[in-house]
């Protein structure tokens, strides 16, 4: 009896704690609100099942519980149930999987009109690279990486004299426009994760992986580390910046170009020999 | 004989079936034995006794125990994380001492508690006694693999005393990382994790060569492989799949080891370290992730199936019914052991792999899917119209029910692409990776030590502590993990030392913490409960009659309980009918164990369906 | 009904019902109609495979990044290859021998066998020695990493099947065992000394060809 009652009591809260605990997804700000919507479906149909079974379970234990002079029933098996049940449950898993395919088609599929962003991870930050005016990212290989050259940029590569480097942790992103965010990292695995996106994916040393989206809200959000990196990955964090236009261009306008970096550093070095000169 | 009849046996048997109807003692004739009977090792000293010991008995309770104190080992570092997460201001921790534990802990529990316990411990114990079989194939090399297993946790201990300690990489001990600089334990922890791996793996193997000799050639007679209780059949394919998914390990173990130890560029890419541009070229760190997986995914399956092997036994023992549908128990089994081989990916799909591979893992995953919930409906079928015993391994195997169907469905989340790509790396994946594989095949051990403790001792297990240990361990548990899925829906990502008071998680994120804290802590202090139960009820423990379940399978039939060395004393048993024949119409008594000759039993008819 | 059963009837067999109940009676528990050690040995080289496929696999994957340089292969290789060719057919015939209970054949051929075995693995170290007089250790290139591994994983098989020639061997000579036991000793020793010959040709072939 008493088993068959905390069985029961385990489903209904369950259930009471689906619906009335605090916790909860945060609110969506990009795109990726239909992933919002396959874990939904997933919950409404796992949740039957799991409240089916359950209750099936406290039933057969309240009703069948042993008696002595009782005989359970002789039955090794019942093939028409067997396979009814069968395919009930493969139509269920097909309706969980066709939808989530059809967005993880969405999810590797990049609008053309997305416009690129690097982000750079390293134990145990982020900076981030913007492609500057002729909209396209300059090669890099971690063999230039030095105190003049943050980002490894090869300098020999054209395209990459206007990219815009952001040495801080801080990113502003476009609202309602599509971004594709290019995922490199120096030295371990990291995973560039901001909450309210929804999205993910790991940063590979060697590779350049890649997910994208639209941001859908102004606002400021989190970046952490979603992939284990050592002992600081608890502390990665980060910030994105959803903006307007305006607002966007004005960040932008503050950023220098690598070919401005470089100039400077000469300059600095240039100072230094005089002053050691002196 | 073998299963390869031939037509002048068929003959014989047909005509056996005549004179039953005729003279009753004929019915219990079997032909002659055609197999030499096993030679057995016979011990003289104490130490080969019971120290050495090749009697497969004895090494399944040696291995058992071992696991056992690992597991403990495990348990104790998961309250020092709980400690940590849900009071963050003791700051008694140090980041790097967290990610040790939280890799210590993984990686005990998983390979050296519930692979060696299910295997090594419950695999030696009951394939002899079950089969009918006076002891493994290969005593020696049994008594071998216990032996490396040892050493492959001594080993592992001693990576706690090396210069900077065990290593942290996470239980998935993923390269870069987990030998380069940034992680704890990155030159000497990780090497002696690495070795100790590949000795498991080594000792492992003797003792999987054992488990499907045994099962395969060293039946009792009349024991056809469809008459073999489910548990047997779990272990067997758990041992199977083990023997294809070690090599992976194993592969990636070796690999990593020399990348670390002579600078080799097997996983690692040319990379910065503290600033300095190392020597590796070229290596592929995602290389690993697939090794890693392919001998990962089916390892949820090495522990997974010999649980739902038991549970199915002790399920159809204490409600005296039929398993139902033991033919496709036995398919679900094979069928989840062979798909296994084919889902691992689901656990990278956001690794930076070929993102197009995510269609064909997410597709398998959810295939698989079909024969899991297959064994789910048929524990529950099996309930239905039974007569049901709410003894302490039904107690457990009811809870098994409740955790596996909880933890199964979220699994339902993970292995379809998209809904995982949000979830991935949280809490969400920490909750349910606990429900499905460590609580639910825990209390599926618990049953199982509660049922088969008075062979092993002759005696029984005190009941009102079990009940106690029951419940706070079922309810506690239940109240750790489900919550958890939730903070993942939060975002809290998982191997986080500290999550801070970020913007996007409230402050009651942070109570939730304490309270499972709290939980953890309480169910913790049960298992002592537990620990003293199984010491002490060796001594205290009211004598068992034989039997005492009334079970059917014969490692309850042995001439002597607990079973001597040799287990069947002069004769070996034979075996006329399978299992799980409970309740059958017309019988007295409402079991008939397997080696019952069908004169005894007349009267007792069995329909056809 | 057929001879053998296919293991999907094996796996439809209903073990409740009447017919099958008096069939299954009969049956001996035994599986497969091999000795243990014949079927521990088959479980192990499938174990094996799996092994050496997977190392074959990260091989092939390894090899397309650019790293890659290829490596030289050493004459000595051929030579190697070709002692283990012999030594696989001395053992066929070693078998054979013991078959018809000739007693000194079967022995000399085990002996040579031994022989052959150990020569194999000290040509594989003059190898490593040669190579790593001229430049190729481990460290400067993966492919050269990949040789050194494989080489020495190839190479503790051998050695664990030298201890089993071993033990077969001197439970031959001191004639400590009835024919059939010793018999179907040196017949697993033979296949598991085929096997090792095969994969390392795959091996060897593997390395020729990249
Ligand atoms: C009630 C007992 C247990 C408690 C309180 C517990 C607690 C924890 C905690 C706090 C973590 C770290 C989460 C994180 O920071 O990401 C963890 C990780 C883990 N636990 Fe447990 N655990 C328990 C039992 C088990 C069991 C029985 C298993 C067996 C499968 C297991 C397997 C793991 C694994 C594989 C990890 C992941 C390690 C990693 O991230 O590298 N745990 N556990
Ligand atoms: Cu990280
Ligand atoms: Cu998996």
């Amino acid at each position: 009896m008493i088993v068959a009652l905390s069985i029961f009591l385990i489903t209904i809260g369950s259930i009471a704690f689906h619906f009335w605990s605090p916790w909860w997804w945060t609110e969506v700000a990009s795109n990726w609100g239909n992933m919002d919507d396959t874990i939904l479906l997933t919950f409404w149909i796992t949740g039957a099942v799991f409240v089916a079974i359950c209750f099936f379970v406290a039933y057969c234990v309240w009703k069948f519980s042993y008696k002595k002079e009782r005989r359970a029933e002789y039955k090794p098996e019942d093939k028409k149930l067997e396979s009814r049940l069968t395919w009930a449950t493969a139509i269920g898993v097909a309706a969980l999987l066709a939808p989530g395919l059809v967005v993880w088609n969405q999810y590797v599929t990049v609008p053309e009109n997305a416009y690129k962003v690097e982000v750079f991870a390293y134990q145990w930050g982020w900076k981030y690279r913007l492609p500057g005016e002729d909209g396209k990212l300059g090669k890099t290989d971690i063999k230039y990486i030095n105190d003049d050259n943050p980002f490894g940029l090869i300098i020999e590569d054209p395209n990459g004299k206007d990219d815009l480097l952001v040495d801080a942790d801080e990113l502003h992103v476009l609202k309602d426009r599509p971004v594709k965010f290019e995922l490199r990292t120096i030295d371990v695995l990291h995973n560039f994760y901001v909450p309210q996106f929804r999205g993910k994916m790991d940063m590979v040393p060697g590779i350049i992986t890649y997910y994208w989206l639209t941001p859908t809200r102004v606002g400021d959000f989190e970046v952490l580390c979603a992939e284990y990196c050592g002992t600081g990955h608890y502390a990665m964090r980060g910030r994105v910046i959803v903006d307007e236009e305006k607002d966007y261009k004005k960040w932008e306008a503050k950023q220098v170009t690598f070919e401005k970096m470089l100039a400077k550093s000469k300059e600095n070095d240039n100072l230094q020999l005089v002053k050691k000169e002196k | 004989m073998s299963d390869e009849q031939d037509h002048k046996l068929e003959a014989k048997s047909d005509y056996v079936a005549d004179a039953s109807s005729v003279s009753t003692p004929d019915i219990d004739s079997v032909p002659d034995a055609e197999l030499p009977d096993q030679e057995l090792y016979h011990s003289h000293s104490w130490w080969t006794t019971y120290v050495f010991s090749q009697d497969a008995k004895y090494i399944g309770i040696q291995y058992a125990l071992t696991a056992i104190g690992t597991g403990l080992l495990g348990l104790v570092l998961s309250w020092l994380m709980r400690i940590q997460l849900a009071f963050p201001g003791l700051g008694w921790l140090e980041p790097s001492s967290y990610y040790q534990f939280v890799t210590m802990h993984g990686m005990i529990m998983v390979v050296y508690l519930l692979t060696a316990l299910f295997l090594g411990g419950f695999g030696n114990l009951l394939i002899p006694l079950m089969c009918g079989a006076r002891d493994m194939a290969f005593p020696y090399v049994n008594m071998l693999s216990y032996w490396a297993f040892v050493v492959a946790v001594l080993v592992l201990l001693a990576s706690f005393f090396v210069p900077g300690g065990p290593t942290g990489a996470g239980w998935t001990l993923y390269p870069p990382q987990a030998i380069t600089a940034g992680t704890p334990g990155y030159n000497g922890g990780i090497i002696l994790m690495l070795i100790s791996l590949i000795l498991f793996v080594a000792g492992f193997t003797m003792g999987g060569l054992n488990y499907i000799i045994t099962v395969l050639q060293l039946r009792a007679r009349g024991m056809t492989l469809m008459r073999m209780p489910l548990t047997i059949w779990g272990i067997f394919t758990a041992t199977v799949l083990a023997m294809f998914a070690f090599p992976a390990l194993l592969v990636g173990c070796l690999m990593m080891t020399l990348d670390s130890l002579l600078g080799t560029s097997f996983f690692m890419p040319a990379m910065v370290s503290l600033g300095e541009t190392l020597t590796h070229e070229g290596g592929s760190p995602i290389l690993f992730q697939h090794l890693f997986w392919f001998f990962g995914h089916p390892e949820v399956y090495i522990v997974a199936l010999p649980a739902f092997g038991i549970v199915s036994d002790l399920l159809s023992v204490h409600s005296r019914k039929t398993i139902f549908g033991y033919r496709m128990m036995v398919w679900a089994i094979v069928g989840i052991g062979a798909l296994s081989f084919f889902v691992w990916a689901h656990h990278m799909y956001v690794s930076g792999m070929n993102p197009w591979f995510g269609f064909f893992f997410a597709t398998t995953t959810l295939i698989i899917a079909v024969p899991t919930a297959i064994k789910v409906y048929n524990w529950i079928l099996t309930l239905w119209r039974g007569n049901i015993q709410l003894s302490l391994p039904m107690l457990f195997s009811l809870g098994f029910i409740v955790t596996f169907l909880n933890g199964g469905l979220t699994g339902l989340f993970l292995g379809n692409v998209t809904v995982d790509v949000p979830l991935s790396d949280t809490y969400f994946v920490v909750a349910h990776f606990h429900m499905v594989m460590g609580i639910a095949p825990i209390l599926v051990i618990f049953g199982a030590i509660y049922h088969w403790y008075p062979l092993i001792t002759g005696r029984m297990m005190d009941e009102t502590l079990g009940k106690i240990h029951f419940w706070i361990t079922f309810l506690g548990s239940y109240a750790i993990y489900f919550p958890m899925h939730y903070q993942g829906f939060v975002g809290v990502p998982r191997r986080y030392f500290e999550i801070y008071d970020s913007p996007y998680i409230d402050t009651s994120t942070l109570l939730l913490n304490k309270f499972i804290t709290i939980a953890v802590l309480i169910v913790g202090a049960a298992q002592l409960l537990f620990l003293y139960n199984l010491f002490a009820s060796a001594r205290l423990g009211k004598k068992s009659e034989k039997n005492p379940w009334k079970a059917n399978s014969l490692e309850w039939q042995t001439p002597q309980m607990p079973p001597e060395h040799g287990n069947w004393g002069k004769e070996l048993p034979k075996v006329y009918r399978w299992p799980y024949d409970f309740s059958v119409p017309g019988a007295k008594e409402d079991y008939i164990p397997q080696n019952q000759p069908p004169s005894e039993i007349i009267g007792a008819k069995v329909e056809k369906t | 009904m057929n001879k053998k059963k296919s293991i999907f009837q094996l796996l439809t067999e209903k073990p409740w019902e009447t017919d099958q109940i008096e069939a299954d009676n009969d049956h001996q528990g035994r599986t497969v109609n091999i000795t243990k050690q014949k079927l521990g040995l088959r479980t192990i080289m499938a174990a094996s495979t799996v092994l050496f496929s997977l190392f074959i696999v990260a091989y092939s994957d390894r090899m397309l990044v650019n790293d890659w340089r290829n490596m030289p292969e050493p004459w000595l290789l051929w030579f190697n290859t070709g002692i283990l060719v012999i030594s696989s057919i001395v053992f066929h015939q070693a078998t054979k021998y013991a078959e018809k209970e000739i007693f000194d054949k079967t022995k000399n051929c085990l002996f040579f066998i031994g022989f052959l075995a150990y020569s194999f693995l000290i040509g594989q170290l003059i190898v490593w020695y040669q190579l790593m007089g001229t430049g190729y250790y481990a460290t400067s290139n993966v492919a050269n990493a990949f040789f050194y591994l494989f080489t020495t994983i190839h190479g503790l098989h051998i050695i664990g099947g030298i201890y089993f020639w071993g033990k077969t061997t001197s439970k031959f000579i001191k004639r400590s065992l009835k024919k059939e036991d010793i018999n179907n000793l040196i017949d697993i020793c033979a296949v598991y000394w085929h096997f090792l010959l095969v994969v390392w040709l795959v091996l060897f072939g593997l390395m020729l060809s990249s």
